[in-house]
């Protein structure tokens, strides 16, 4: 646990040295912003459904780019050698890393308090499904960082990272959306896969096991995928 | 201190280390040599943890790497060849996050990042971007890295490769200083390093060990060939041959061109062990003629390591 929180501060403490945090911070706070405000007044609501709605598209984009770095860096430098023949294990770095890439999103998700405080002042917001949105909105991202440390654990190039987790992410926040291209046989497990499902769900303010066991287990699968790659690169 | 039993690892089918057994004892520094390609850096990369052997074990202590890669990784520094550290990070920070990570308390790792920083020469660089660096200072760098928890094992690749001279000759002066108290393994193509550094040498070739022993050990292992330089003037060629010829041990005699016409320039192939260089001296004294230069060469670790590691 002591070697998590050493793995943790020194990457989450990277993002802030280069360019990448402030650069993906701004990068999502002009596109949900824009995207937000630009139709907030036409609906007439005082609710932060739409951003949240967003959510799950506009994460599919920045998330990659989040942790692209994380795996493949590390290999295309060597420095991966170094780390693993320090007294860690494989786990200590993974959950490092995760750690790591989900404080990003939340750092990322905390400005936009903003838009909730700002809605408030227009009229009577129901907090609930804001704490809700908030909480999918964490699930979706370490979810979406696991699925990117997979795809950066695949190769050195970062580039190449970030369209593979940007592909995967993407595919599973449309699959729900896609349905009539699949036989009616599976449509439910299809409609299952899909995150954006899933994250609706919690963002309305409703808790449902079923939707908190979803994101886990793509967390659990995504990095037991990035545990395989890297034991097949050794 | 290190054991290792019948040691192999496979890249798929491609056999990298084949059956490797080597028993290194405290405070030695052995030398691992072999040519490019030859498993140095695999049978490493086995020994401080970062992948496990095909079959086969290597013993740390009473640790063994299928059991207790952990511990073993505690009780061993390493430096991989070329020094990869995350070039983003300041030296400072950097080593910073090598003293956490090792489990040094704050009050340690003060005092253990100046001791390294003198030893290692790091003072002007600590606030440095470790991108910024050459690469004799990154190799500083980086047995600093290895050497934070005071291990007692200390594993280094290549730690000399692609430096100039004088840094070779820096790094080197480290290593020395090191070995005085600790373990080293250090894996090398510089023939004339491993001379330099190592109490003994370890000589790899396609992933077998093919020789192993002290450097002066290796010298006199076999009734090997060396030669005697010889360079006289006021000779002529037949002569010279007439007169040594006829000395018992040596088994060829020829003349290397030379610049200067005034001078004869002679190379003799000895094979006996014994040295003749008295009784050649003996013979050079009964002439007229002026001796330039006499010395004896090739007998050096250079010619067993090609004999060893030729490719067949």
């Amino acid at each position: 646990m002591r070697q998590v929180t050493h793995i943790f501060n020194k990457e989450f403490k990277d993002y802030f040295i280069s360019p990448i945090a402030y650069i993906v911070i701004s990068v999502f706070l002009i596109a949900t912003g824009w995207l937000f405000f630009s139709t907030f007044f036409l609906y007439n609501q005082v609710s932060l459904r739409n951003f949240f709605s967003l959510l799950p598209l506009i994460f599919s984009f920045v998330i990659p780019a989040i942790t692209m770095r994380l795996f493949s860096e590390e290999i295309n430098i060597g420095s991966y050698e170094i780390l693993l023949t320090m007294p860690v294990t494989f786990k200590d770095v993974i959950f490092g890393k995760l750690l790591a890439g989900a404080a990003m999103v939340v750092a990322m998700l905390v400005p936009t308090f903003a838009y909730a405080i700002t809605v408030a002042f227009l009229g009577e917001l129901d907090w609930g499904p804001i704490v809700g949105g908030y909480f999918g909105a964490i699930l979706l991202g370490v979810a979406f960082t696991s699925i990117g440390l997979f795809a950066s654990s695949l190769t050195r190039n970062q580039i190449i990272a970030f369209i593979i987790g940007m592909a995967i992410c993407f595919s599973l926040t449309l699959i729900d959306k896609m349905l009539f291209l699949f036989p009616g046989s599976i449509l439910g497990v299809i409609g299952y896969i899909g995150a954006d499902f899933h994250f609706q769900n919690i963002s309305k303010g409703i808790i449902d096991s079923r939707d908190i066991i979803y994101f886990l287990s793509v967390t659990f699968i995504s990095l037991y995928g990035a545990q395989l790659a890297m034991q097949e690169k050794e | 201190m290190i054991r290792v039993e019948n040691l192999t690892k496979y890249y798929n089918e491609f056999c990298a280390v084949d059956q490797i057994n080597l028993h290194i004892r405290k405070g030695e520094i052995l030398g691992l040599l072999g040519p490019n390609g030859a498993g140095k850096t695999t049978t490493l990369r086995m020994l401080t943890g970062f992948f496990l052997p095909t079959s086969g074990n290597i013993h740390v202590k009473d640790f063994s790497i299928w059991e207790n890669s952990l511990e073993i990784k505690k009780l061993i520094g390493y430096l991989p060849e070329s020094a990869p550290l995350y070039h983003g990070m300041l030296v400072y920070d950097y080593l910073n996050y090598v003293a956490n990570i090792r489990g040094l308390t704050p009050d340690q790792k003060i005092s253990r990042l100046k001791k390294l920083a003198s030893l290692c020469g790091l003072n002007n660089i600590m606030h440095q971007p470790i991108s910024e660096l050459s690469k004799g200072l990154k190799q500083r760098v980086g047995i600093a890295h290895a050497m934070m928890s005071d291990p007692e094992i200390l594993v280094l690749d290549e730690p000399t490769s692609g430096l100039d001279p004088n840094q070779i000759v820096e790094i080197r002066e480290i290593i020395r200083q090191i070995g005085k108290e600790k373990t080293i393994v250090l894996s090398t193509h510089i023939l004339s390093e491993a001379e330099a550094a190592c109490d003994r040498v370890v000589i790899i070739n396609q992933g077998k060990i093919v020789a192993d022993g002290s450097t002066e050990s290796l010298k006199q292992t076999g009734n090997r060939e060396y030669g005697i330089r010889l360079s006289l003037m006021n000779a002529t060629e037949d002569h010279v041959k007439k007169k040594l010829i006829a000395l018992e041990g040596i088994s060829n005699l020829e003349t290397i061109p030379s610049d200067d016409p005034e001078i004869l320039s002679l190379m003799l192939t000895c094979k006996s062990k014994d040295d003749i260089r008295g009784m050649i001296y003996q013979r050079i004294k009964e002439t007229e003629w002026i001796l330039i230069d006499f010395h004896q060469e090739g007998k050096s670790l250079e010619n067993i390591f090609r004999e060893l590691t030729k490719e067949n």
